[in-house]
C-alpha cells in the first residue's frame, strides 16, 4: 500500500464538490475535535470556514506554541546548480528559457558555505535542478561532504531520486528531503510539465515515501500555489502528509506553503491564492497535524511573514538567494524566482524576537547520524 | 536537612528546569534563576557543543548549576550514545538524561532502545537519568543496570495535562530504590506538587514555564508547589476517605455498659 494507492480513491471533482458542501456546522464540529479527521480537515479549508479565521488561527497558535514552544527554526536555501532538462512552465530554470545556467564547483560550493556559516545559519537546504547527464547523486553527495563540517542540518531539495540514491545522500549527511508535488490534479500536472523526467507524476507522487524508506529524518511537502484549485491541492497537501506521518512513524513530516513568484519566462498564476486563504491553510494544516513543521519561505513578503509567525510557522528561510553562486560568486547564475522578503538574517532574526519568538539556528546536530562531528 | 541525593551528589532543590521552547535566552535565565533548580538540562542539538561562544553554555553558570545534558532527538540506542559521549568529550560532566524518542510527534520513549543504551552508559561510567513511560518492570531493569534515576512521564511531553500515569508512578515510587522524578507533562504547579505528595523525590518542568506569558513567575510557582507537595509529603498525609465517618459509632453501643 503506497500514498498512490490512497490517492487513487479519491476523484478531484468529488474532493472539490464535498468541500464546497461544509456548512459552518461542519465547521464548529471540526473545531470542537480533539483531533480533527480528514473530514473535519476538508471543512476547516472550506469556504464555510472563512467566516472562522480567527478561532482556527487561535487555536494553531495555541497548538503550535504546546508542542514548538516560542522557537522559529532558521534555514537558508543553497542553490548549487541551476541546469534543469525539465520544462515545468512556471519554474524560472525551465530548460526553454534563456537564462545564465552554472553548475558551481565544489570550491565555489564552499565558498557559499562558508559565506552563510558566518552569519549563524546551521541548517541549508541545497537546491538543484533536474538535468540527467549534468547533476548527478555523485555530484550532490560530493557537495554535501565538502559542506557538512560547516553545518549541523542538510537538507536537499533535488530531483526525486530511488531510495538507493537516498540512502547514498543520509550517507553523505544529509537529514531532510523537501520535495514538492506542486500540483496533486494529474490533468493540470501533464499540461504544466511539458518535457523532462518530471512529467512522470506517480513518480515523483512516490518521492517523499521514498526517502522515508531510506531514512531521511525529515520530510518536507507541498503543492505550489497558484497552480490548482486551492482547496484541492491544500486537501490532498493534507492527506499526503498523514499519510506519511502515520506510516513512517519515525520521520517528522513538514509542510510547505510556497505560493508562486514572479520568475524567468514570465508565468502567471492559473489560480488566485489570497493571503486569507493562505492564512485558512496554514491553520488548518496545523489542526490536522499538530506535530507537523510548518514551513515558510521568502517568497512571501515581509509583512505577511510576519503576521504568519504567529499562526503556526514552525520553519523560515532568511538572507535568501535563489541562484547558484548568490551569496558569494561574483558571477551568479540566474535566479529560480524573485524573492519578496529580502531582508538580512540578523533583521528577519529581530522581527522573530519582536513577535515574541526565539530564532533557533541550530536544532539539530550532525552527531546523531555519524561518529567524529559535532 | 531534606535534600535531594543522586549518585551520591546532594541538590537543595527538587525542581529541575528545562531549557527549550523558550522565548528568548533572556526568559530562560530568569526562569531557570526564580525556580531555585540546581539542575538544568539542555538539549545536546540545541548547543554547539564544542564552542565555548555558544549562548546557553556560556550564560548557564556552571558553579550554580548541573548542567544536565539531554539526547532529545535520538532515535535509537546508537545515536544516543553518540551524543552522550560527545557531550563528555567536550568537557561536560559525565551525567546524561538519556531521552531516546522515534516517534518525532508524541516525543514518547521507546523503552527497549532506551535500555538498551543506558546498559551501555552506564558500563561506560555515566551517570544516567533516563526519561521513560510509566512503566513500573522498565523502572526495575533499569535501576537494576545501575541508572541513577528514573524519570518516568505524567503525561506526553508538552501536553500540561498532569499526573495522568498516577498509579503507575505510585507503584515506581513505592518500589524504586533510586530517585524517581516525575518529568513530562506537568502544566501547573498543582500537578507538581501532586507528584510529589506522591513521594516522587523530584519532577522536571520545561513547556508550562517556557510558553507562560511570565516564565519567571510560573518559575516560582512551580517552586512552591514542589515544596508544598514535598512537606506534605514529609509531614504524612491523611488517608481520603470515601464516606463521611459517623461521629456516633453504629457499633458503639456494644461498648457501652450495661
Amino acid at each position: 500500500m503506497t500514498f498512490l494507492d490512497e490517492f487513487k480513491k479519491y476523484d478531484h471533482k468529488e474532493v472539490l464538490d464535498r468541500i464546497m458542501g461544509k456548512t459552518a456546522q461542519d465547521v464548529e464540529r471540526a473545531l470542537q475535535a480533539e483531533r480533527p479527521s480528514i473530514e473535519d480537515f476538508a471543512a476547516l479549508i472550506s469556504p464555510a470556514a472563512e467566516n472562522f479565521l480567527e478561532p482556527m488561527a487561535e487555536r494553531s497558535h495555541r497548538n503550535t506554541l504546546q508542542r514548538f514552544g516560542n522557537n522559529i527554526q532558521m534555514y537558508v536555501p543553497l542553490y548549487i546548480s541551476n541546469v534543469c532538462a525539465n520544462g515545468c512552465v512556471y519554474c524560472g530554470f525551465n530548460v526553454d528559457n534563456p537564462v545564465n545556467r552554472k553548475t558551481l564547483s565544489l570550491d565555489e560550493i564552499e565558498q557559499e558555505a562558508v559565506e552563510l556559516n558566518r552569519h549563524e545559519f546551521r541548517h541549508v537546504l541545497v537546491l538543484t535542478g533536474e538535468a540527467p547527464g549534468v547533476i548527478g547523486n555523485d555530484y550532490i553527495a560530493a557537495a554535501i561532504r565538502k559542506i557538512r563540517p560547516l553545518f549541523s542540518s542538510i537538507s536537499i531539495e533535488v530531483y526525486p531520486m530511488d531510495v538507493a540514491g537516498y540512502r547514498s545522500m543520509v550517507e553523505a549527511g544529509v537529514d531532510g528531503l523537501t520535495i514538492y508535488q506542486e500540483t496533486y490534479n494529474t490533468d493540470l500536472y501533464k499540461e504544466l510539465h511539458l518535457v523532462g523526467k518530471k512529467r512522470d507524476f506517480e513518480w515523483r507522487l512516490g518521492t517523499p515515501e521514498r526517502g522515508c524508506e531510506a531514512g531521511i529524518r525529515r520530510v518536507g511537502i507541498g503543492a505550489l500555489l497558484g497552480l490548482g484549485n486551492f482547496y484541492v491541492e491544500t486537501f490532498f497537501t493534507g492527506l499526503h502528509a498523514l499519510y506519511l506521518a502515520h506510516k513512517y512513524w519515525r520521520t517528522q513530516v513538514s509542510v510547505s506553503f510556497p505560493r508562486i513568484r514572479p520568475a524567468e519566462g514570465g508565468f502567471a498564476p492559473l489560480y488566485e491564492v489570497t493571503d486569507k486563504q493562505m492564512v485558512q491553510g496554514i491553520c488548518a494544516i496545523r489542526l490536522l497535524l499538530p506535530d507537523c513543521g510548518l514551513t515558510l519561505s521568502t517568497r512571501e513578503s515581509s509583512r505577511f511573514r510576519d503576521n504568519l509567525i504567529p499562526l503556526g510557522i514552525t520553519q523560515m528561510s532568511a538572507g535568501s538567494s535563489t541562484a547558484p553562486g548568490g551569496y558569494a560568486q561574483k558571477d551568479d547564475g540566474t535566479g529560480q524566482f524573485n524573492i519578496d522578503d529580502d531582508r538580512s538574517p540578523e533583521e528577519i532574526s529581530r522581527v522573530v524576537r519582536a513577535k515574541g519568538y526565539e530564532a533557533v539556528w541550530k536544532d539539530w546536530d550532525a552527531a546523531f547520524l555519524r561518529e567524529n562531528v559535532s | 536537612m531534606d535534600e535531594l541525593v543522586i549518585a551520591g551528589r546532594k541538590f537543595k532543590s527538587r525542581l529541575m528546569v528545562g531549557t527549550g521552547k523558550f522565548s528568548s535566552n533572556q526568559a530562560m535565565l530568569e526562569a531557570m534563576e526564580a525556580s531555585g533548580s540546581d539542575i538544568v538540562t539542555v538539549a545536546l542539538r540545541r548547543v554547539d557543543i564544542d564552542n565555548p561562544a555558544d549562548y546557553m553554555l556560556k550564560h548557564i553558570d556552571r558553579q550554580k548549576y548541573l548542567l544536565l545534558p539531554n539526547t532529545s532527538g535520538a532515535r535509537d540506542a546508537e545515536e544516543a550514545v553518540r551524543l552522550a559521549r560527545l557531550s563528555r568529550a567536550a568537557g561536560c560532566e559525565p551525567w546524561i538524561k538519556l531521552e531516546v524518542t522515534p516517534d518525532p510527534y508524541y516525543l514518547l520513549p521507546d523503552p527497549i532502545e532506551t535500555y538498551k543504551a543506558a546498559q551501555i552508559l552506564v558500563k561506560d561510567g555515566f551517570t544516567v537519568l533516563p526519561y521513560i513511560n510509566a512503566d513500573p518492570i522498565l523502572a526495575k531493569h533499569l535501576q537494576e543496570l545501575g541508572c541513577a534515576t528514573v524519570m518516568p512521564l505524567g503525561a506526553p511531553i508538552g501536553t500540561n495535562k498532569g499526573v495522568k500515569t498516577k498509579d503507575n508512578i505510585a507503584i515506581i515510587i513505592e518500589q524504586a530504590h533510586v530517585p524517581v522524578v516525575v518529568d513530562a507533562g506537568l502544566g501547573a504547579p498543582s500537578h507538581a506538587a501532586e507528584a510529589m505528595e506522591m513521594g516522587a523525590d523530584a519532577v522536571l518542568v520545561n513547556t508550562a514555564l517556557a510558553v507562560s506569558s511570565n516564565p519567571g513567575m510560573m518559575a516560582a510557582a512551580f517552586k512552591k508547589g514542589v515544596e508544598a507537595g514535598r512537606e506534605a509529603f514529609l509531614a504524612g498525609l491523611g488517608k481520603q476517605r470515601k464516606f463521611a465517618e459517623a461521629s456516633s459509632p453504629l457499633t458503639g453501643f456494644l461498648r457501652e455498659e450495661k
